[in-house]
């Protein structure tokens, strides 16, 4: 009898698999990496050349915000695609095929969690490349290895938190209205698209308590002159760390592979309906 | 050796007793067809044995195997087609079955695959593109790639065209010549006749009937005799009218009425007579062999009758 095609090549298929979805569906290309880079040309245009005045003098701007949306990307690619992709696929009963074929089911999970990795690195490195190719965006190579870090430790996090929500959510639309119900808001209070001088106090609170503004931080810290190198924010990063781990404990528990009862079974809806 | 065992199988959504003290066998090489009604429990029974729910009482085992135990091994030696479940849509029918196929032991081709279950011009099409019938088909071959040693068919020719209905016959009946066991539920009694060598009946999550297709239709009597009711007689007296005349109860649908004869000559004879006698004409008078449709009208008949 013939053994079973090696874990390596399953993962490495599956991950293929997931890459090529996502590929295939245009509205979530453009969502999760498209939008980001939309997103900073219209920053360029609209506070190009502003700076940001402090007692140490004055830097510009485009550090920040570039760096906020290149987090803002990492986390659409993980946590925003998990939680649209995931309860889609149990929905059409997709979930439930592969539950019945001799894939181990963490396969089947870890292609998906791998390409959402993938899309958020490739959506990183664009929004990167063109700031710093089209407009003069500082990288501090001294600083790269915490922005490494950070990266690996935020898309972990968010992947995690992604099927924690993927698991809560019964149907598919319900869980791309929830995704962007919860990190649309929490994106403005987490300096991702602008800066707040003085924010008010509960403004602040619910940053702080989420894990959304300490990984745009700790991100934009490997970006802003402020920071000396090697700019790893521990803190920070711990704290993302720490909701990752609660993400992955919700996401284990309640888990399931079968579509809810309500659900459609062949439902075509896909993020654009809710975004 | 037996590729299917149940015993007293149970499963209890709440008050619903969805499956309730079933007990059948299903052996190697064979074909075994589970009938019944809508929500009678054959979807459940097919699922606790693939795995996907778990039973509340009662033994199951496929392959001396406990599904709900079960790990990859398993998995591997069965092929599953469920009652209804989608594929990627953004994937071709090449792609989907060389996915799918990737993770077993032993595989079939997308080609064979293709030719088998009458896709050959649609390998490179997207799963999106084809028609609900053609997806099916796809159902079909996913259900076979791993070359199953048992194979769960739920209503696996819905939606089919009478050609690929067929088509998907000789695949079922060759599976099941080539010793793969195969359980199927169908609303198809014609299905049902031509391809199992047994079948049970299920009622209200209870088998109230097994056997050959053969054994059940002779169980029940030999020949169907059915007319129109003639314009003369009220539908609501027809019964009492017609059911004298052959001897036996008869069944109603729309104007046609129906009944399982014992000895058609006498009772076409007796009905005949009565009609030259009214001077009524009766339309669309038809003396067959019963089949299994009839066994099963008559059997869920006497069941709904029971239950009111
Ligand atoms: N998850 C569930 N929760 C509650 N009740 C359920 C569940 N699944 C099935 N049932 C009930 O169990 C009964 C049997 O359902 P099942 O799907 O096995 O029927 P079936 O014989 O396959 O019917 P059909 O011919 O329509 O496919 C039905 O009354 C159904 O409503
Ligand atoms: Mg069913």
């Amino acid at each position: 009898m013939m053994p079973f095609p090696s874990t390596i090549r399953l993962v490495v298929a599956q991950t293929k698999y997931q890459l090529l979805t996502f590929w295939r569906i245009p509205v979530a290309m453009f969502f999760t990496v498209g939008l980001p880079l939309v997103m900073l040309v219209l920053f360029n245009a609209l506070f190009g050349d502003s700076t940001i005045d402090t007692p140490d003098g004055s830097w510009s701007s485009r550090q920040f915000y570039t760096a906020g949306l290149a987090a803002f990307t990492a986390v659409s690619a993980t946590y925003t695609n998990l939680a649209n992709m995931v309860p889609l696929r149990r929905d059409e009963g997709v979930l439930k095929r592969w539950r019945g074929t001799p894939l181990p089911t963490w396969t089947y999970l870890c292609g998906f969690i791998l390409s959402a990795v993938i899309i958020a690195f490739v959506g990183v490195t664009l929004l990167l490349t063109l700031g710093v190719v089209a407009y003069d965006l500082d990288i501090d190579l001294a600083k790269m290895p915490a922005a490494f870090v950070t990266f690996g430790i935020g898309v972990g996090a968010f992947a995690a938190l992604g099927m924690a929500l993927a698991s809560l959510v019964k149907s598919a639309s319900s869980a791309a209205a929830a995704a962007n119900a919860t990190i649309l808001p929490l994106a403005f209070v987490s300096n991702v698209f602008i800066q707040l001088d003085d924010p008010p106090r509960w403004i602040e609170i619910v940053g702080d308590i989420f894990p959304l503004k300490p990984f745009v931080e700790a991100f934009q810290d490997c970006f802003t002159p402020f920071v000396e190198a090697p700019a790893f924010n521990w803190a920070s990063l711990a704290f993302v760390a720490v909701w990752g781990a609660a993400g992955l404990g919700v996401a284990l528990w309640k888990f399931t592979w079968e579509p809810s009862g309500s659900a459609p079974r062949r439902s075509r809806s896909r993020r654009a309906e809710t975004v | 050796m037996l590729a299917i065992e149940v015993r007293d199988l149970r499963k209890h959504y709440g008050d619903l007793y969805a499956v309730d003290g079933v007990t059948f066998d299903v052996r190697q090489g064979e074909v075994y067809a589970l009938l019944g009604e809508n929500g009678a429990g054959k979807s459940t029974i097919v699922e606790i044995l693939e795995g996907h729910r778990s039973a509340t009482s009662g033994q199951a085992q496929v392959l001396g195997i406990d599904p709900a135990a079960a790990k990859r091994d398993f998995r591997d030696r069965i092929g599953i087609v469920l009652q209804s479940s989608g594929i990627e849509r953004e994937f071709t029918v090449r792609e989907v079955i060389e996915l799918y196929g990737g993770c077993y032991r032993e595989r079939r081709s997308a080609e064979e695959l293709v030719a088998l279950v009458g896709l050959q011009d649609k390998l490179n099409a997207r799963i999106g593109s084809l028609s609900g019938g053609q997806q099916r088909r796809v159902d079909l071959a996913l259900g076979i790639v791993g070359k199953p040693e048992v194979l769960f068919l739920d209503e696996p020719t819905t939606g089919f065209d009478p050609a690929a209905r067929r088509k998907s016959w000789d695949l079922i009946e060759q599976m099941g010549t080539d010793g793969t066991s195969v359980l199927l539920t169908t609303h198809y009694l014609d299905e049902a006749e031509r391809l199992a060598d047994r079948v049970g009946v299920l009622a209200k999550g209870q088998l109230i009937a097994e056997g050959t297709p053969e054994d059940l239709i002779s169980q029940v009597s030999g020949t169907t005799v059915s007319f129109m009711v003639p314009d003369t007689t009220e539908l609501s007296e027809a019964p009492g009218v017609f059911g004298p005349l052959l001897g036996t109860e008869v069944r109603i649908s729309g104007r046609l009425i129906e009944a399982s004869v014992e000895h058609p000559a006498e009772a076409v004879n007796r009905l005949t007579s009565w009609a030259l006698d009214a001077e009524v004409e009766l339309e669309s008078l038809s003396v067959r062999r019963a089949s299994l449709e009839d066994v099963y009208l008559s059997l869920t008949a006497t069941d709904n009758e029971e239950a009111e």
